[in-house]
């Protein structure tokens, strides 16, 4: 429906067009159109159950868009996704997906394979390469677990970390594959105020690496401060997208979250009604107990 | 805030704990130090005396003044149970005997011996008919391992109770008694000191393990059974596995160049052509254990027809190796038979993969059990009646001629440093060089780019892909690595058992290696450790093999020791890091336990919006 249209000033990195996920007779996601320009932070709101996750698992070749296409930097990305991320997109999970039982600069170098060439034969020849480009993986990992305050902490295992500090590892493991866009899937959710402030300091200082990113929220406060630009996602369908401050007052936002008034009170025939519906339940299940 | 609760009453319980730690038997601490010590010391001398009359029970126990059979294991538990209460003692040259706990090893030594004699007592009088058959000796060793037991019960415990279970009943104070704390941070040594430990532990393994392999009749191998167990365990709690793991961390090559040469020595402690055999149908074993373990261990792919792979590469190198069964009238040199038989795993490898790696878990698991069984009849129906006569059917392809290396005819004894090599301890060393072949295999591969994405596929995979790990291909990558590794080992066992059959290459059987037994030797041994598999094939071997007099229960015990273990001790008998913290749960940060704490905190993220 109503899209602003954002100015073609920076070129554009994520284009999402016509993406529509249906599910058998259910459609999660009807003909989205959605981009995302280098240097952005986009935000990705809704209420529960509005598709977000699912229009993400489309963008990110988990889930196969029943139509429509993803393009990144101008090529269309086929629906698979390992070759999604070596074109350069990178997400985070909404229940974080760690690899729980391995270290923390483990999960880091896991996220550089596609970036490392090295394959079984090097390994297992300790061709002269192989020492190298291991050394360079390493030290590029311990640079992002410093970016991401986690540097002391690379050698314990992924599952013993608390929280907040697991959803950090999850955006380091995301930026070892070197992406030019970052997909955050409720990157704050279940965090306190001060860690939340640390998380948006964090999205900033990766948006000042020149890494685009498109974050799912529920925290408005939060895409309030950090998105550029915000797109309102209701029962699978894009209904607004613009400034953050323009959707926030946007009446179609606050009924898809608030709900809309009735028409006419309930009057007190229906009050009574419900009085009785409710007195029979009861005596029902008395009678169950005799 | 409800982290804090439990928190401080674990405090409280520990101090209040501390004095309830009681012994199981009461007795003056003194009391039972000097208990153990003579009853120890008694079942030692008694171990020099005769146990019996008659030379009917073997091993000849009737010799006084030289232990010999069941007697030396009971000379040895009991002289490991003094020397460990002597440490106790604050003897100085001793203390470093027990780093970790200083009284569950002595109770667990004791049990050892207690376990032994008593069984050697009832063998004998059940073997030759009544006690009456027991001489002075054994009684005396009996009755001193008796004490030595009681004496120990009564020692102080090492460790106050648990704060989830301050007030145990008798068999948790029994189970507790039998922990111990771990053992602090080693003191420096020089760098040739600890190589040099290292080197004795080896030794030590080897003996231990060369003596098992050994031992000529059941009841000396149930009897060390009982005492390698508890001594093992007992060495374990004094902390000494933990420095020696330690050590063999920090010197990693060193360690495993001590334990490579160890195994070189085997055969050449071996007077015997059957024990030289049967090291190396357990190398066999473990290098395939160990193939499996890539696939099982590193990559999570549950394979419950793997021994096809060996099957594979095992009749590949028999076609090809001048058998005059053989459907194919050629002789490859040895080099080439391996590398077809490797190859053909391969290929195997990589065509049942393919379809079947696109299904994961349960899926998995039944359909390459299901491939495994198409590989045996298969061989079963190429007979020439059911098919075209490639593999003579159910005979088999028999007469597979010896391999001859550089002139080196393995099949012929030879004289090496005025040791008598002989064909099984040529095939034994072959063979290591195999193992040692697969060990580097999955040590290089575990330690890279493509181990860490194995390992990331077996603990996420929808994760794994979006890291950009593609996932069909690396699962296929481990898959044909496994099988290809399996075949290597096949075309040695051909050479080996002299003939192929397809009912070498079951899914379970009495005989290892199988499926079953060797997914057993993977998960009892360790999942995704080197010596894990290693050490579980070994016993997984030996076990069947030493107790064939058991006939039909032979199976049953071995499923009853094998729930036990994965009991008591989910994670195999050498537990990978990683498996450790998942089985047992340290209480330090459990994190994903708290998720469904911070509801709170995005409800009003939610009101917000």
């Amino acid at each position: 429906m109503t899209t602003t249209t954002t100015a073609p000033t920076s070129t554009t990195v994520l284009d999402a067009s016509g993406v529509t996920m249906r599910f058998g007779g259910l459609t999660a996601v009807r003909d989205v159109n959605l981009t995302v320009n280098t240097g952005e932070i986009v935000g990705l709101i809704g209420p529960n159950g509005a598709g977000k996750t699912t229009f993400f698992n489309c963008l990110t070749g988990l889930y196969v868009p029943t139509e429509g296409k993803v393009a990144y930097k101008g090529t269309v990305l086929p629906p698979k996704p390992h070759l999604v991320t070596q074109a350069g997109i990178a997400r985070t999970f909404q229940n974080i997906r760690l690899f729980a039982n391995m270290t923390v600069l483990e999960n880091v170098l896991v996220g550089r394979h596609t970036r490392t060439k090295e394959g079984l034969w090097s390994a297992l020849l300790r061709l002269p390469g192989f020492k190298k480009a291991e050394d360079a993986s390493r030290a590029r990992a311990m640079e992002l677990l410093e970016f991401t305050g986690l540097a002391a902490k690379a050698d314990h295992l992924a599952r013993n970390l608390p929280y907040g500090e697991q959803r950090k590892l999850e955006i380091a493991r995301a930026l070892a594959s070197e992406p030019g866009l970052l997909l955050l899937d409720e990157p704050t959710a279940g965090m306190n105020p001060q860690e939340t402030r640390a998380a948006e300091e964090l999205i900033f200082a990766i948006r000042d690496k020149g890494i685009a990113v498109l974050v799912i929220e529920h925290d408005i406060r939060f895409i309030m401060n950090l998105c550029d630009r915000v797109a309102v996602l209701v029962q699978g369908e894009k209904i607004v997208e613009g400034p953050a401050d323009v959707v926030q007052s946007d009446e179609r936002v606050i009924a898809a979250y608030l709900g809309t008034p009735f028409e006419g009170a309930p009057g007190e025939a229906e009050a009574a009604e419900v009085e009785a519906a409710e007195a029979e339940a009861q005596s029902t299940t008395e009678g169950d107990d005799k | 805030m409800t982290t804090e609760i439990p928190m401080d009453k674990t405090t409280d319980t520990t101090k209040v704990s501390t004095a309830q730690a009681t012994p199981i038997v009461p007795l003056p601490h003194a009391a039972a130090r000097a208990l153990t010590v003579a009853g120890s010391a008694l079942a030692l001398i008694g171990t020099f005396l005769a146990w019996t009359w008659t030379r009917e029970f073997p091993g000849n126990l009737t010799v006084t003044g030289y232990p010999g059979g069941l007697q030396v294991l009971t000379l040895v538990g009991s002289a490991l149970t003094l020397l460990f209460t002597l440490s106790g003692y604050g003897i100085r040259g001793l203390g470093w005997l027990t780093p970790g706990g200083k009284n569950s090893p002595v109770l667990l030594a004791a049990l050892g011996v207690f376990g032994t004699t008593g069984y050697a007592m009832g063998a004998i009088s059940q073997e030759l008919g009544g006690l009456v058959n027991l001489e002075p000796g054994a009684w005396v060793s009996g009755i001193g391992a008796l004490v030595a037991l009681i004496g120990a019960l009564g020692l102080p415990v090492d460790q106050p109770y648990g704060a989830e279970d301050p007030n145990p009943n008798l068999w948790g104070r029994i189970r507790h008694s039998l922990t111990a704390p771990e053992p602090g941070r080693a003191k420096e040594l020089p760098s040739w000191a600890e190589i040099l430990i290292i080197a004795a532990g080896f030794g030590v393994g080897l003996y231990v393990f060369a003596f098992g392999i050994g031992t000529e009749y059941s009841e000396l191998f149930i009897g060390f059974l009982i005492i390698a167990a508890f001594g093992f365990t007992a060495v374990t709690r004094a902390g000494l596995l933990k420095r020696l793991s330690a050590l063999t961390a920090k010197h990693r090559n060193v360690a495993m160049a001590a334990a490579f040469v160890a195994a070189i020595c085997f055969p050449f402690t071996q007077t015997n052509d059957q024990f030289a055999l049967i090291g190396a149908n357990i190398l066999i074993f473990a290098t395939v254990a160990l193939g499996l373990n890539v696939v099982v261990g590193l990559a999570g792919l549950l394979d419950l027809g793997y021994v096809a792979f060996l099957g594979v590469g095992a009749y590949a190198a028999a076609l090809v190796s001048g058998s005059p069964q053989s459907s194919i009238g050629v002789h490859f040199p040895f080099w080439a038979a391996v590398l077809t038989g490797a190859a053909a795993s391969l290929i195997f490898g990589v065509v049942i993969g393919a379809p079947t790696l696109r299904l994961r878990g349960d899926y998995l698991a039944i359909v390459t059990l299901g491939f495994g069984e198409i590989f045996r009849i298969t061989m079963n129906n190429l007979n020439g009646n059911s098919g075209p006569d490639v593999t003579n059917g159910a005979n088999g392809i028999p007469n597979i001629p010896d391999l001859e290396i550089f002139g080196f005819n393995l099949g012929l004894p030879h004289n090496v440093l005025g040791h008598e090599l002989t064909r099984s301890g040529n095939y034994y060393l072959l063979m290591l060089l195999f193992t040692a072949i697969v060990v580097m295999v999955f040590r290089r591969s575990a330690e890279s780019r493509i181990g860490r994405a194995w390992v990331a596929i077996r603990e996420d995979e929808t994760a794994a892909t979006a890291m950009g790990i593609n996932g069909f291909r690396l699962k296929l990558l481990a898959f044909a690595l496994g099988a290809s590794l399996a075949g290597l080992a096949g075309t040695v066992q051909a050479h080996v058992s002299y003939s192929v059959t397809p009912e070498q290459y079951e899914f379970a059987g009495p005989v290892p290696p199988n499926s079953a037994f060797l997914l057993a030797a993977v998960i009892l041994g360790g999942m995704g450790t080197i010596s894990g598999p290693l050490i579980g094939a070994a016993l997984l071997y030996l076990i069947p093999a030493k107790l064939q007099f058991m006939a039909e229960y032979q199976l049953l015990l071995f499923g009853v020791a094998l729930m036990l273990l994965m009991r008591f001790r989910p994670e195999g008998l050498v537990a990978d890091r990683r498996k450790q913290l998942e089985f047992h749960e340290t209480g330090q940060l459990d994190v994903p336990e708290d998720k469904s704490l911070p509801d709170g905190a995005t409800g009003v993220a939610k009101a917000g919006a």
